[in-house]
């Protein structure tokens, strides 16, 4: 354990220089190309008794780099959710994308966009995440309380995942129906929604995202040991004294509102939590805390990097960065299905 | 001491177990038995909190044990199951110090690393300690639960002399293995028995195993108690034809006493 404890933590020191230099390319390409100096200079702006920056410098530092750090907090958050899910669930094909909270919740940030105007709710900072957040606990909770058994009460992952095709499909429907009622600078974003896309980051969003990713992976850390209990069974963790339902509630709570915060901002992502997990039990292993960690880290590399690809590839426009993920990552999740000895 | 007092459970409206009244004392070996349906595994859960009674009440050491918090009881007692299946590939050490969760916050601590080398050594399971759990075979993967359960119990003599007693619960642990590792199994839980502050009580199939390794055995049949005591006033030929439908010849046994053929 002590050995494999030490080489976990290099694999995560590593890890995390990797997330960096990503996050350095991030902030260095993109429509525009800045060097390394006008970096600094742009940052050297915002320090007291510096001259104000310039045009160029303020793109870098009021839309390169909130995006940067947004797309490092929404890659983390989904890594994140991807490793709960599939703990919570012992089994390696579920994320949040497939059990319909990302669906709703970018269901729920529609709707605020399109109702909201009409109805003039108030706009708070916090307005967009909530609707978002109400969207996805609304969805998730429809396809648990759908895909459970009569018999027995327990959702079979079979079921699970045929359910949240379902919900996925009726959320999808509707954001395409608010789309098409929308008036005409609404339904820009709201298609965008459906895809994902990080061109909306602003420094207020990247607050918001910060608050509950943070937050959703000090307490996540705090439970993985309970969640590593869990991976011998629900009976055998309640004999190692784990309260399994209060378990089950708190993850998926966690869960929930980091996957819909960050949904609530970029739309829907796939297979970023996916992925991101296996990747780290290849190199490190199954413990939970350690998952965490890397898949933190991780998803934030992952997802800058495809936003690097989104935003490179048909420069000086992008592609909306869940097209990106989606093309890497179905084949990964077709992969899995085919491949997998575990039992549905 | 484990008591059980008048205890029901019930799914819906069947009751699995109904008004059982029975205790177990420390440094002895109980086994229950009784035919398929006889609810052997629910009582076992029952008296492990796993399951709680709509009527009765379990009591260890005279303290009910319904309210006990769930990382308090798990300091005391453990459940060796049959098969236990892990979703994700583990290695034999991390299973093993799952057993000590309840006993360390974060990180194992020393005495924690420690524990789980003794335990790993007892059950033959230290060459195999950095392999995936996955990977070995079904007599294996219990030894290595086996060492997981005993390392949640695991007491040093000298600074851990408590009053409270631990308890070992085996459901059907040996339905998946040879006899060899029937036997070897059952012998070491005898040796783990032996400690003054350790009940031990257990479900198993085999009544020539009961006969020959228990010092009392539980008779059930349709959720109530047959007949309770020493393996030689339980298992009567009248009383293993009522339960069983089968009708056994006793031969004389070097090991056991007696052993049971069936015709």
């Amino acid at each position: 354990m002590t050995k494999q404890h030490a080489s976990r933590q290099i694999l995560l020191v590593a890890l995390a220089v990797v997330t960096l230099l990503t996050l350095a390319a991030s902030i260095r390409y993109g429509a525009i190309d800045f060097r390394v100096a006008e970096i600094t200079r742009a940052l050297a702006s915002l320090l007291p008794g510096n001259a104000a920056p310039t045009l160029d410098q303020r793109i870098f530092l009021e839309l390169r780099l909130p995006r940067a750090i947004l797309c490092l907090l929404v890659g983390a958050s989904l890594g994140i959710g991807g490793t709960l899910m599939q703990a919570l669930f012992r089994n390696p094909i579920v994320e949040p994308g497939l059990v319909g909270t990302s669906s709703g919740a970018a269901f729920g940030s529609a709707l605020f966009f399109v109702l909201g105007g009409v109805l003039h709710i108030g706009t708070s900072l916090w307005s967009l995440p909530i609707a978002a957040c109400v969207g996805g606990v609304i969805s998730t909770y429809l396809v648990f309380l759908l895909a459970r058994s009569r018999e027995d009460g327990r959702a079979s992952i079979v079921m699970l995942l045929l359910t949240g095709l379902a919900v996925n499909a009726l959320f999808m429907s509707a954001i395409g129906f608010l789309s098409y009622i929308a008036r005409d600078p609404q339904a820009r974003s709201i298609t965008f929604w459906s895809l994902g896309t990080l061109s909306g980051a602003s420094w207020k969003a990247v607050e918001i995202v910060a608050i509950s990713t943070i937050v959703g992976a000090l307490i996540a850390l705090r439970y993985a040991k309970q969640l590593n209990a869990l991976m011998i069974g629900e009976e055998e963790a309640t004999y190692l004294g784990v309260n399994v339902n209060r378990l089950k509630w708190i993850i998926l709570s966690v869960n929930v509102v980091i996957v819909a915060v960050a949904t609530a901002f970029t739309g829907v992502i796939s297979f970023v939590g996916l992925v991101v997990p296996h990747i780290l039990r290849m190199m490190g292993g199954a413990d939970n805390r350690f998952l965490i960690a890397g898949s933190a880290l991780t998803g934030a590399t992952l997802l800058t990097l495809a936003d690097l690809i989104a935003r490179l590839a048909v420069r000086p426009a992008e592609l909306p960065i869940g097209i990106v993920t989606s093309a890497v990552g179905v084949p990964v999740f077709i992969f899995l299905l085919r491949r997998r000895q575990y039992v549905f | 001491m484990l008591t059980a007092h008048d205890v029901t459970f019930r799914v819906g409206n069947k009751p699995l177990i109904a008004g059982i009244s029975v205790s177990f004392s420390p440094g002895k070996l109980h086994l229950i038995i009784g035919p398929n349906g006889a609810g052997k595994s629910t009582l076992v859960k029952v008296l492990a909190r796993l399951l709680r009674p709509q009527a009765g009440k379990v009591e260890y050491e005279g303290v009910d044990i319904s309210r006990a918090p769930e990382a308090e009881l798990a300091k005391r007692r453990a459940v060796l199951s049959q098969a236990v299946e892990v979703a994700f590939p583990l290695s034999v050490r991390e299973v093993v110090m799952m057993g000590r969760y309840p006993h360390f916050g974060g990180r194992p601590g020393p005495e924690d690393e420690q524990i789980a080398d003794e335990v790993m050594q007892h059950f033959d399971v230290t060459e195999f300690s950095e392999r995936n759990y996955q990977t070995l075979s079904g007599g294996e993967r219990q030894r290595v639960n086996f060492a997981r359960v005993l390392a949640q119990l695991w007491r040093d003599g000298a600074n851990e002399t408590t009053s409270t007693c631990r308890y070992l619960f085996l459901d059907e642990p040996l339905t998946f293995l040879d006899i060899r590792h029937q036997i070897d199994f059952l012998k070491k839980i005898r040796t783990f028995t032996d400690a003054p502050d350790v009940v031990t009580v257990g479900v198993v199939h085999d009544l020539n195993l009961a006969a020959r390794f228990a010092d009392q055995i539980v008779l059930l049949n349709e959720g109530r108690v047959v007949a309770n005591g020493a393996p030689g006033e339980v298992l009567t030929a009248e009383r293993i034809q009522t339960v069983f439908s089968v009708t056994p010849t006793f031969v004389p046994s070097e090991h056991s006493g007696v052993h049971l053929i069936f015709n």
